[in-house]
């Protein structure tokens, strides 16, 4: 079967409009995940041990079980309790929890590289607890953070065509559907990698200047 | 009242088709990861080049949209592969591409000191790479391994979307003729938490039987 160029220009509509979703659900994802990660960072760090073991438990057990069926859950079980969700909306939750336990590592890990000596220093000056968090651990710990969690993002990025299986209409579901209207397969699905290449691409330059702007990460 | 019996042997077999295809995609990914990490060191021009374009291609498209291509767009081009050679392909080609990045950086970890020993005691690259750096960096490659291989099994759940009949497919057999979402989806979520932690307590023991004998040899 050849390469078609006229079919892949009168299919790229189609596909853009995948591609805005498949944008628009990575920064989401990614705006909730920053979020959950720093929320399962501060339980683990509680000194409420039940809370710490429960959180900590609950995190392990999403990262060692598959986004798909993650998603799944859902999209399909939690209808049963009445929490009726648009595809979109549980594909964003869904990536946002399962990455949300990845980025809890990188705040874990930045907020641990804080030297000791900062936090004693913190306490010697009389600072309180906020104003330690705020103007002291906060500002050191972030710039390391930043390219581990540019590279959760990607990782995300690269996750988001799982999100055809629960219906979401993103770049994966619109290649699809294209290819299963007009029997067509080659063009879309190389279409759809190669975008992916492309932005990965991308993200590898991205993610270079990053390291170099905010210092050396561990890798 | 359903009959959980026979949906549990269902999901069972699932269960063993999962267990199939992350053993052998793990061995394929092994394979690549010491192919393309070991040619990202080499001396060669070409086959570091080779290297990282296959490194960076697997890496920078989604697995989903390579298993789509290798089931959908392989047989157009005169390949036709089963959804378990397909699975196994993507699965294996996909990890193997991070794990040659973890390949590469553990031999680049080993001492410089390491390689003049080699030089002094003339021993070839083949046999320094074989005797002296391979054994201290294999330590240094299990415990990344190990999360490789957790990614590969939460990866498999994907096949279940080209008919293959891993945990996620029988799941969803299970939901379409029970009409119960909770159950089959709560029980598969267990399993594959359950094959992670085997997986991470097979490569912890291995690691311990692995450094015996070289305590004080690294820090």
């Amino acid at each position: 079967m050849d390469w078609d160029w006229n079919f892949v220009w009168e299919i790229m509509p189609t596909l853009i409009q995948g591609v805005k979703i498949t944008i628009l659900a990575t920064l989401l994802g990614s705006v909730l995940a920053a979020i959950v990660g720093l929320g399962i960072a501060l339980a683990r760090r509680s000194p409420n041990k039940a809370l710490s073991r429960t959180v900590g438990f609950l995190a392990e057990f999403i990262r060692g079980t598959p986004l798909l069926v993650q998603l799944y859950f859902i999209f399909y079980v939690l209808p049963d309790f009445g929490i009726l969700l648009p595809p979109l909306v549980a594909g964003v939750i869904g990536l946002g929890l399962h990455y949300g336990t990845y980025t809890a590592e990188v705040y874990r890990a930045g907020i641990d590289n804080v030297p000791r000596g900062q936090w004693e220093a913190a306490k010697a000056c009389n600072l309180s607890a906020t104003q330690t968090w705020t103007n002291i651990i906060i500002p050191q710990a972030i710039p390391p953070m930043i390219p581990a969690l540019a590279n959760y993002f990607i990782a995300m990025f690269k996750e988001t065509p799982l999100l055809s299986a629960i219906t979401v209409l993103e770049l994966m579901n619109q290649a699809k559907s294209v290819a299963n209207t007009y029997y067509r397969y080659i063009e879309p699905i190389t279409l759809v990698g190669a975008f992916f290449l492309v932005i990965s691409l991308f993200s590898v330059v991205l993610l270079r200047w990053l390291e170099h702007r905010y210092g050396k990460i561990e890798r | 009242m359903t009959q959980w019996s026979g949906y549990l042997g269902l999901i069972l077999q699932g269960a063993l088709v999962t267990i199939e295809l992350t053993l052998m995609g793990s061995v394929l990914a092994l394979i690549m990861a010491f192919l393309a990490g070991m040619g990202r060191v080499s001396r060669f021009f070409a086959l570091r080049w080779l290297a990282t374009v296959y490194i960076e291609f697997f890496r920078g498209t989604s697995i989903f949209v390579q298993l789509f291509f290798a089931y959908f767009v392989l047989p157009l081009i005169g390949l036709e592969l089963t959804p378990l050679q397909a699975g196994v392909l993507a699965l294996g080609l996909n990890v193997g591409a991070y794990a040659a990045e973890v390949v590469r950086g553990a031999i680049q970890s080993v001492g410089r000191e390491q390689y003049e020993a080699c030089i002094a005691l003339n021993l070839g690259r083949w046999q320094g790479m074989r005797h002296v750096i391979l054994p201290q960096a294999l330590l240094i490659m299990l415990p990344t391994f190990g999360n490789n291989a957790i990614e590969l099994l939460k990866a498999t759940s994907v096949v279940s979307l080209i008919s293959l009949a891993d945990l996620t497919f029988q799941a969803q057999v299970v939901r379409s003729q029970t009409g119960n979402t909770l159950v089959p989806f709560t029980t598969i979520l267990i399993i594959y938490f359950a094959l992670a932690l085997i997986i991470s307590w097979g490569v912890r023991s291995l690691e311990r039987r692995m450094a015996r004998g070289l305590d004080g040899v690294r820090v």
